[in-house]
Formats: structure tokens, C-alpha cells, sequence
């Protein structure tokens, strides 16, 4: 009995001391006001178009966009599904987008997220219908954006690719997490400390789970993209975004 | 071996430790997918808060939600493999000819 309270109460104490979110990534349904729930969806809307216009036109294109298309979106499938434990003693997972926004620029990432975040509030609970609009403007509008702008910047400066892809891919994917801790900072400001009160509260939830698993959906992306290279060196694929 | 070959075996090592470090230095933790926490938090923030909409649909049970993220996976996997092989395949056909 008294081994059985030692372990109740130490388990009791990890988790009072420990920030742990499951399912941090995104934002649960009707956990957001309604009034910010329109907001976002109308901010992510134009995002939206641009992105499906984009996807169009490479469905209109050639197979070597095609098939680079199907991969990117193939990689979102797989990490945005993998739940990963983290030092915070709770699991997160990573979003995979950073890889097609290398390749393909942003906002055709747009889409692939979308899709995926549909398929994920539809039929796991998982995010939700109320809450798509914000959660797409954290996973597939902001987190491709920011890898996409890092991938390009280092580029120029020739870094070392590999290097330079991991950067892209951990910065987008930890970023996500800071727009979705500053989403719900913004619908619930604190109401002593008011916004920043509360976004530190969300952060400290959301963003130091989430860095080991940015790490790794870095290292992940990087392994994929290095394998790209090798194959469009040997010209079987064409990466446009390759010199 | 080829050095990018190499580097990548490297890179899945790394990744695979820093996927198990958690594992074993938090052995008590529950790693468990609760949304509970931010919940908690907007409890804590705004008491009065309720959510204003259910998710349409829920899996009945923790395992038919793993299925379905396992079929998540599985599709994007498949798909991920398949043009891998398809790369490899035109590779040979291209050093063949």
C-alpha cells in the first residue's frame, strides 16, 4: 500500500510539475470564441486560393512536379501522424511541412495542410472544423512561409544544404507552435497579467514540448531532402530550386 | 558508402536517440495524449469559457483513433515508397542504356 501511494504521489508530482499537452499541435473544437475562429479563417482564406491555384497549375504541369508533389504531401501524411514523446514526459507531433515548402514554395503547402487537417478533425477529433481556419494559418501558412524564408536566405549564403534544410524545416515547425500559443494568448488574455501573461502561460505549454521534436522533424527532413539531391544530380528528378 | 549516404545514416541515428532520450529520463511520465493541459490553461485563464461546438464525429475508442492515425501513416507511407522505387527503378533504366 504504501509503495502503491509513493508511486500515486510521485506520478501526481511529475505531472504538476511538468507542462504536458498531448495533442499540442492543434487547436481543440470550439475551444476557440467565435469571433476569433471567423477572423482566422478569413485571414487564411486568401492564403487558400492562392495555394490551390498553385496546386492546379502543377497538376497541370509535368510528372516531375507531380510526383515531388505526391512526396511532400505523403511526408506531411506520415509525421503530422506520429506522435513523439518529448523531454516534457508528453507527446507532440511534428508537422511535415517544411519539406514541400522547400520544394514547392509556401502556399501549395497551404493545401496539403488543409487536407491533412481535414482528414484529422473529421476523423480523429483531432483540431476541428471551428478551429481550421486558425490552425491553418499556424501549420500551413506560417510554418511554410517561415521555412521556405530561411531555406531561400541560406541559400544565398551558400551554407551547408543539409544544414541549411534542418534550419528550415525546425524553425517552421517550432514557429507553428508559437502562432498556436499566441492564437490562444490572443482569444484568452490573462486577465491580471492580460496578453503576455497569458501568451507566456501558452508558450511554456506548447513551445518547449514541441523543440526535441522540432529537432527531429528537422534531422527527418533534411535525410529526404539529401536523398532528393543525389537524385537529381544523377538527373532522374528535376528540383527547380536547385542550381 | 557515399558520404551523403553516410551523412543520413548519421541524421537517423541522432533522430532515433533524441525520440528515445525522452523515453528513458522520464520513465514516470504518462505520455499521453490529454488536450488537457491547454485546457486546463483556459480554464485557469478564463473560468466561464465553454466550448461552443462538439467535434462531428469521434472515435469510439483510443484504438479505432490509432487505426486511424495508423492509416494516416500507411497511406503517406505507401505513397512516400512508391516514388522512391519509382526514382530508384528510372536510375537504372538511365545507367543501363
Amino acid at each position: 500500500m504504501k509503495n502503491k501511494k509513493v508511486i500515486f504521489l510521485s506520478i501526481l508530482l511529475i505531472l504538476l510539475l511538468t507542462p504536458n499537452i498531448g495533442q499540442a499541435m492543434h487547436i481543440m473544437e470550439g475551444f476557440l470564441p467565435v469571433k476569433w475562429a471567423i477572423i482566422w479563417a478569413v485571414v487564411s482564406l486568401p492564403f487558400i486560393i492562392v495555394g490551390f491555384k498553385k496546386v492546379s497549375q502543377i497538376f497541370k504541369g509535368d510528372t516531375n512536379k507531380k510526383v515531388l508533389l505526391g512526396l511532400a504531401g505523403g511526408f506531411v501524411f506520415v509525421l503530422s501522424a506520429m506522435k513523439i514523446p518529448s523531454v516534457t514526459g508528453s507527446c507532440s507531433h511534428p508537422t511535415g511541412v517544411g519539406l514541400g515548402a522547400i520544394l514547392f514554395g509556401p502556399t501549395t503547402m497551404t493545401v496539403v495542410g488543409l487536407i491533412v487537417l481535414l482528414f484529422q478533425a473529421l476523423l480523429l477529433a483531432h483540431g476541428g472544423l471551428t478551429t481550421l481556419g486558425a490552425n491553418t494559418f499556424s501549420m500551413a501558412i506560417v510554418g511554410p512561409l517561415v521555412s521556405y524564408g530561411i531555406f531561400k536566405l541560406l541559400k544565398k549564403r551558400d551554407t551547408n544544404t543539409t544544414f541549411t534544410v534542418f534550419l528550415a524545416a525546425f524553425l517552421g515547425d517550432l514557429m507553428t507552435y508559437v502562432i498556436t500559443a499566441i492564437q490562444l494568448a490572443l482569444a484568452f488574455p490573462d486577465a491580471t497579467t492580460g496578453f503576455v501573461g497569458s501568451m507566456g502561460k501558452f508558450l511554456s505549454v506548447f513551445a518547449v514540448t514541441q523543440i526535441p521534436l522540432a529537432i527531429v522533424e528537422g534531422i527527418v527532413t533534411a535525410i529526404v531532402y539529401n536523398l532528393l539531391i543525389e537524385y537529381h544530380k544523377e538527373g532522374v528528378i528535376r528540383i527547380e530550386n536547385i542550381k | 558508402m557515399k558520404t551523403s549516404n553516410k551523412t543520413n545514416v548519421w541524421l537517423i541515428i541522432l533522430a532515433i536517440i533524441l525520440i528515445i532520450v525522452p523515453l528513458v529520463m522520464k520513465k514516470d511520465a504518462e505520455f499521453e495524449g490529454a488536450d488537457d493541459q491547454a485546457e486546463d490553461v483556459i480554464g485557469e485563464i478564463n473560468p466561464d469559457y465553454e466550448p461552443w461546438f462538439d467535434a462531428l464525429w469521434e472515435p469510439p475508442s483510443g484504438e479505432i483513433e490509432s487505426l486511424l492515425f495508423s492509416l494516416q501513416v500507411a497511406i503517406g507511407a505507401g505513397v512516400i515508397g512508391y516514388i522512391f522505387g519509382m526514382m530508384k527503378e528510372r536510375r537504372k533504366i538511365a545507367t543501363n542504356r
